[in-house]
């Protein structure tokens, strides 16, 4: 049950602001998306469409703190399908930004945050890995890469750990 | 000789590297040099969730280095392609591009972003990989598995038709071997939910296993690192959860064209496959 009295109207444009929203207010509500959704079509509890519908009605707390949201696989299915040519995967994406703003970002995501900080990549490479490697005929490749985290401060990201 | 800077993302050089080993012998095969980019990290998409600025700010740094030598950038999976392709389209945009030059980096040379495979159909063509065949695969049936961002989002692309792919299905079809046309060909391995939830991951995947199963395929072809570690590595697990057998190989597509073009299970690193292929050498033995 939705009560609009709960509703933020502001929700909306903090979503359209951020790298991806640009289209929200163009959806027209006709599902084609959940249609597409390969994630929906085994698991109903993740509906794009249901996403974009709450958050233009302003249903803030609902859409932040839905597990759900999470569910998205990013794979464009949905961006392909959508008569009003909204890139609904990128829309997801934004609000998954902004859900992360305000401190609801998953624990998978920050654990691969600190590995990029660590690393500069998700895995680490050992020794074994390098020996493998060159058992194969492989060439090496560096172990660290500390670019990553000059453009982690840089974007200040890393206040997503403290959250 | 085409040229061309050959980056790696984080899990092929450490989990796939068979999937390394095949695609540059069978680059060497067809003429094709590969330069390595020392510096590449993690391509970016991982924390496209959290930020995507950030996520393309660590993109464009990666196509910024196939930049500095001047070359059109390959990867070998398809997530990376995205987000590199992406940024290298950022990079025309002012704001972006200022950001990007605040880190200290410089873009001189405008990249072209392509997967190994569209590299192969476009940039080599059906034709000529047909001419270094050496030994046809003809009584294998294969699936071929596109993965989503492989041609999708086509606003980034401009390649193959996301609804109806037909690419990997010709470079299936040269190496001799019958290429599976099947319902939902276009249906997500389901990897980018198993950090989230294992259960709805796997079975994402076990639909395509089920169908593969239906068809008597011999082995999946995929192209993607991610999309192999939800057909092999969670298949046993898909097979538990649905009280099923499969035993279906996975095999990285330049693994099958490297069997055709007449390499050795050791060129292709064939005994790193988890799923034994040795049905597949079996028949094509005969």
């Amino acid at each position: 049950m939705i009560n609009l009295k709960n509703s933020d109207p502001k929700f909306k444009w903090e979503i359209i602001k951020k790298e991806g929203g640009e289209g929200l207010l163009k959806c027209f509500g006709c599902s084609d998306c959940a249609a597409s959704c390969p994630v929906r079509y085994f698991d109903e509890r993740y509906n794009p469409r249901k996403i974009i519908r709450l958050t233009i009605l302003g249903m803030r707390d609902k859409v932040l703190s839905s597990p759900f949201l999470w569910f998205c696989a990013h794979c464009h299915a949905c961006t392909e399908r959508c008569p009003q040519g909204i890139k609904v995967a990128e829309l997801i994406n934004a609000i998954k930004n902004y859900a992360v703003e305000q401190g609801y970002c998953p624990d998978g995501y920050k654990m691969q945050l600190e590995l990029l900080q660590k690393m500069g990549r998700l895995y680490e490479v050992e020794d074994f890995d390098l020996k493998k490697r060159q058992r194969l005929g492989l060439p090496p490749i560096d172990k660290t890469i500390p670019e990553v985290a000059k453009i982690l401060e840089q974007t200040n990201i890393l206040k997503v750990l403290k959250k | 000789m085409k040229k061309y800077a050959f980056f790696l993302g984080c899990t092929v050089p450490v989990r796939a590297q068979h999937y390394e080993l095949s695609a540059r012998n069978v680059a060497k095969e067809l003429n094709i040099e590969l330069v390595d980019m020392p510096g590449a990290s993690c391509c970016g998409f991982p924390m496209k969730a959290v930020d995507a600025e950030t996520s393309l700010l660590i993109a464009a740094r990666n196509v910024a280095l196939a930049s500095q030598l001047q070359l059109d950038l390959v990867t070998l999976c398809n997530s990376c392609t995205a987000m590199l392709s992406d940024a290298q389209l950022q990079l025309t945009n002012k704001e972006f591009h200022d950001k990007f030059k605040r880190l200290g980096l410089s873009y001189p040379y405008e990249v072209k972003v392509k997967h190994f495979v569209r590299m192969l159909y476009e940039d080599i063509g059906i034709e000529n990989i047909r001419k270094s065949v050496k030994k046809p695969l003809n009584p294998l049936k294969i699936m071929p598995h596109y993965g989503c961002h492989y041609m999708r989002p086509s606003h980034l692309y401009s390649f193959d038709n996301p609804e109806i792919p037909h690419t990997l299905d010709e470079l299936v079809r040269v190496t001799g071997a019958e290429s599976l046309d099947y319902a939902d060909k276009m249906m997500c391995c389901g990897g980018s939910v198993l950090g989230i939830d294992e259960d709805l991951a796997v079975t994402m995947a076990n639909h395509k296993l089920s169908i593969a199963k239906d068809l008597g395929t011999d082995a999946i072809v995929s192209i993607c690192p991610f999309c192999t570690v939800m057909y092999e590595d969670n298949q046993r697990k898909a097979e538990a959860k649905f009280n099923t057998q499969y035993g279906i190989p996975v095999l990285y597509y330049p693994q099958l064209l490297g069997l055709s073009l007449g390499f050795d299970g050791n060129a292709i690193g064939l005994r790193f496959n988890r799923i034994k292929p040795n049905g597949i050498m079996k028949k094509i033995a005969m």
